[in-house]
């Protein structure tokens, strides 16, 4: 897994590079807690554009950002996620905490 | 394609989370014979996933043991079995259910079993007599069926 982030105009883009599984979720999660410790912004949108796979432990690393963001009053969005990724949000119920935005 | 179609494979690899993309890029190599879609090969995909995930998060908590992966063909159908030697499940009637997890602390979603029979078509869950489980799930690829129609 690989991790770019840039922010611009307050909002964190984030872009998950690579496979989402139980491996690479530790580094996934790590990573994503130093993204989010730094700069100044107000929502972040995950981008799924390049994830090649993922299965229900990628769920529990974003439900687990979804918390402490949740704490800082910081909303999370995802965009274009495959249709693989889309059906594992719809069947857990993600996108009720992850919107998805266009 | 032949109505008869058969086909099987087994490996026996260690319990470590390295280890799951191996299972399902394996597994998905072997179904590419049925001429599967892209949507049907993620579903297994993600299917081993789950099942050989549990295996090296739960089955073993001394860290060390071995995962069974056979993966068998038979017409369009493709069955896999997925076991272990470990610990086991405890109640598995509760383990199925969604958002169930034993490891609350450890941010798992709970929902392993229910993308594992979402995704594919049939799903048994079992624990051996020797101990560990085995999850035998399966599903029918519809490639010749696509073929079928069109002809």
């Amino acid at each position: 897994m690989h991790i770019k982030s840039k922010i611009y105009k307050n909002t964190l883009y984030v872009l998950l590079c690579g496979e989402l599984d139980e491996h690479s979720a530790t580094h996934t999660r790590s990573t994503l807690d130093s993204v989010f410790s730094g700069g100044n912004f107000n929502q972040v949108i995950i981008d799924l554009s390049e994830l090649e796979f993922m299965d229900s432990t990628g769920i529990g690393v974003l439900i687990g950002r979804y918390k402490k963001m949740k704490a800082r009053h910081i909303p999370i969005f995802i965009t274009n996620p495959s249709t693989h990724a889309e059906k594992i949000f719809k069947m857990t119920g993600l996108y009720d905490i992850m919107p998805k935005i266009v | 394609m032949k109505k008869n179609n058969s086909n099987i494979f087994e490996i026996t690899f260690e319990a470590k989370s390295i280890n799951e993309g191996f299972a399902r890029i394996c597994v998905a190599a072997f179904c590419v014979q049925l001429n599967p879609s892209v949507d049907e090969i993620s579903d297994i995909k993600t299917a081993v996933s789950e099942a050989v995930t549990n295996c090296v998060v739960h089955a073993y908590p001394n860290g060390k043991g071995l995962i069974k992966l056979r993966c068998e063909i038979v017409g369009n159908k493709v069955i896999i079995e997925i076991s272990d030697n470990g610990v086991g499940i405890k109640d598995i009637k509760q383990a199925r259910e969604p958002f169930f997890t034993t490891k609350p602390n450890e941010e798992r979603s709970g929902m392993g079993f229910a993308v594992m029979e979402g995704f594919m078509d049939t799903l048994s869950v079992e624990n051996n007599q020797n101990g560990g489980t085995k999850v035998i799930m399966s599903k029918c690829i519809a490639a010749e069926a696509k073929l079928t129609v069109g002809e």
